[in-house]
């Protein structure tokens, strides 16, 4: 009987308390999809022993505590049968169990799409265009990283493509709405950043005292709802729910 | 019920044994960067290990307890005093209500522990009490203690410091020179080799791409001595040496990192990832340093050299567990000490 492997995950040592895999050499949203599977089955079996799994683009770390050498050596050889398991599974169906539509509203006018002007320029596109295309596709949280709550979202109309701004601002402010590297990430904090600012969104990324502490989590679908300059003041004035 | 601070210190931050499983979230695991000092150090007033305790890096504040408090301090060697007299290390101490407890430098490592009996009482945020600087958030409101900051204490600070000193002292005494400000014991947990000449090698893993680096770099990483630049932090600790190289350009798509992860920039030099770095990043990964090494090397202050080594899996596994079991040992014979009788 000759098993039909739906993907080749590498599965190699990230320090000796944690197993990096590799799902793919590249991104794509396949790839992408199974890394969160992969994380979502191995929290699943709620192995004591797991101590955190962190999906990212097409790699998925998994920490584990493992006081012995023995326990480590066996709890290692655990985890790779697991991921060999997911191999052989069927690609799964429907909507991600777990994940969730959010609706995040955007203001992009001045001042909070210092780039806009540039994109258009460096698209060939009309600035409204921009802003049609960008609102007009769904996107979907690949993964969160670089500070807390900070989403990479895919899904950006090709034709918005862009490499980074050649200079990094110093300081980007939070709820800016970036896009680079054919995606769109909003700053949860304020940071250093490179990439094109088309816009701002008065919603809080992340707020450890709300219940649910970042706004989204990896594999949401986000929708982004064009806002005019009033209704950004209104609902930044508002207090902040999750 | 409070631990009040006096004059601030850059570097003092709540901390414990971290927030584990909220990564995915982009929030690092955090806690103390040397996690065995502040056990033993929480060991060392009776404490469980998560309990919360003051982290001080290269230079203390000045404290007050405002009410009679059994603390200790473990982990780099501080100049420090109460009152007039000195302030002894790795020993439970008695401290009466306002005397001030001043915490001066750090003569050999870089992190020590104050722990205080019922730990420092601050909202957990996460699920810990530490404080996570790049969030703002958790330990005392998000941000290094400032002047005239009130740590709360627990509520039974007085009766549970009073108890415990009374059972940690009863087997061989107690010593204070006589003072009313202080009291002690006699006996004390003696130093890990965290410290000193033989905390500078540091033993790592082969990192995922240190295939992709020049031989020339891969070579130099290994056989030069670096040192630990002066903007190091709890993020990470910025290495100071020969500039490392990739044979080729290469992208690398943002992947997990973890505490000790030591990522290469584009400027050639390496960091090693620290408690609060980043949870993905997208720089070449050269090495990983064994986890029984991290605290070893979270001790090496700003301007000390470090030198890494490589190591099996097996070899990290092993010094893992070697670790791990001194340590369990000595906090075991430590809280011995603050058993009831007939335990």
């Amino acid at each position: 009987m000759r098993s039909e492997k739906h993907f080749e995950a590498k599965v190699c040592p990230l320090g000796d308390t944690a197993l990096l895999v590799a799902l793919s050499e590249t991104l794509n949203s396949d790839a992408n999809e199974r890394a969160r599977r992969l994380a979502r089955e191995v929290r699943t079996r709620g192995l004591g022993w797991v101590t955190d799994v962190v999906p990212a683009l097409v790699t998925v770390a998994i920490h584990f505590a493992a006081p012995t050498a023995a326990e480590a050596v066996e709890r290692r050889a655990a985890l790779e049968r697991l991921v060999r398991e997911m191999a052989e599974l069927p690609p799964s169906e429907g909507a991600e169990p777990g994940t969730r539509t959010v609706e995040i509203p955007v203001c992009y006018e001045a001042p909070f799409a210092p780039d806009l002007d540039d994109v258009a320029r460096r698209t060939g596109l009309a600035p409204a265009d921009v802003v049609r295309l960008h609102a007009a596709t769904p996107h979907r949280v690949l993964m969160i990283g670089f500070a807390p709550g900070h989403p990479y979202l895919g899904g950006l109309d090709p034709r918005l493509a862009l490499p980074r701004r050649a200079n990094p601002r110093v300081r980007v402010e939070p709820g800016s709405v970036a896009i680079a590297n054919a995606q769109t990430s909003t700053y949860s904090f304020a940071t250093p950043g490179g990439w094109n600012l088309i816009g701002r969104t008065p919603l809080t990324l992340f707020d450890p005292a709300r219940e649910r502490a970042s706004l989204l989590a990896p594999g949401d679908t986000v929708a982004f709802v064009p806002i005019p300059r009033a209704a950004f003041e209104e609902l930044a004035a508002q207090p902040v729910s999750g | 019920m409070s631990l009040r601070v006096l004059r601030p210190a850059a570097l003092a931050t709540v901390q414990d044994l971290g927030r584990p499983g909220t990564q995915h979230l982009g929030i690092a695991a955090g806690g103390a960067m040397d996690p065995v000092s502040h056990r033993i150090a929480n060991a060392l007033v009776g404490n469980r290990d998560d309990a919360a305790t003051l982290e001080i890096a290269l230079s203390g504040p000045e404290l007050l307890f405002t009410r009679d408090a059994l603390c200790a301090l473990y982990g780099a060697r501080f100049t420090a005093s109460l009152g007039e007299a000195a302030l002894p290390m790795a020993r439970p101490v008695h401290v009466r209500a306002g005397t001030p407890v001043r915490i001066g430098r750090a003569e050999d490592g870089c992190f020590g522990y104050l722990a205080v009996a019922g730990g420092l009482d601050v909202p957990m945020v996460l699920g810990s009490r530490s404080t996570y600087l790049p969030g703002g958030f958790g330990g005392w409101r998000g941000r290094a203690l400032e002047r005239d900051a009130a740590l709360p204490l627990a509520d039974d600070v007085e009766a549970l410091s009073e108890a415990r000193f009374a059972r940690a002292s009863r087997r061989h005494g107690t010593s204070g020179a006589g003072r009313e400000s202080a009291r002690t014991v006699t006996w004390f947990a003696p130093a890990l080799m965290l410290f000193g000449h033989d905390a500078a090698v540091i033993r790592v893993l082969s990192g995922l791409h240190r295939d992709l680096f020049a031989e020339g770099s891969r070579r130099a990483f290994v056989d030069h001595a670096w040192r630990v630049a002066p903007d190091s932090n709890r993020i990470g600790f910025r290495l100071l040496g020969p500039k490392l190289v990739l044979t080729e350009p290469t992208e690398i798509l943002s992947q997990p990192t973890c505490r000790g992860t030591v990522q290469v920039p584009s400027s050639g030099q390496p960091i090693a990832l620290m408690a609060d770095h980043q949870t993905t990043g997208g720089y070449p990964k050269i090495a990983e340093v064994i986890s029984a090494d991290v605290p070893r090397l979270a001790q090496r202050p700003p301007g000390a050299s470090v030198r890494f080594a490589a190591a099996t899996l097996d070899e990290a596994d092993a010094a893992r567990e070697a670790l791990g079991s001194q340590v369990a040992g000595l906090v075991e014979r430590i809280l011995w000490e603050f058993a009831d009788e007939g335990d």
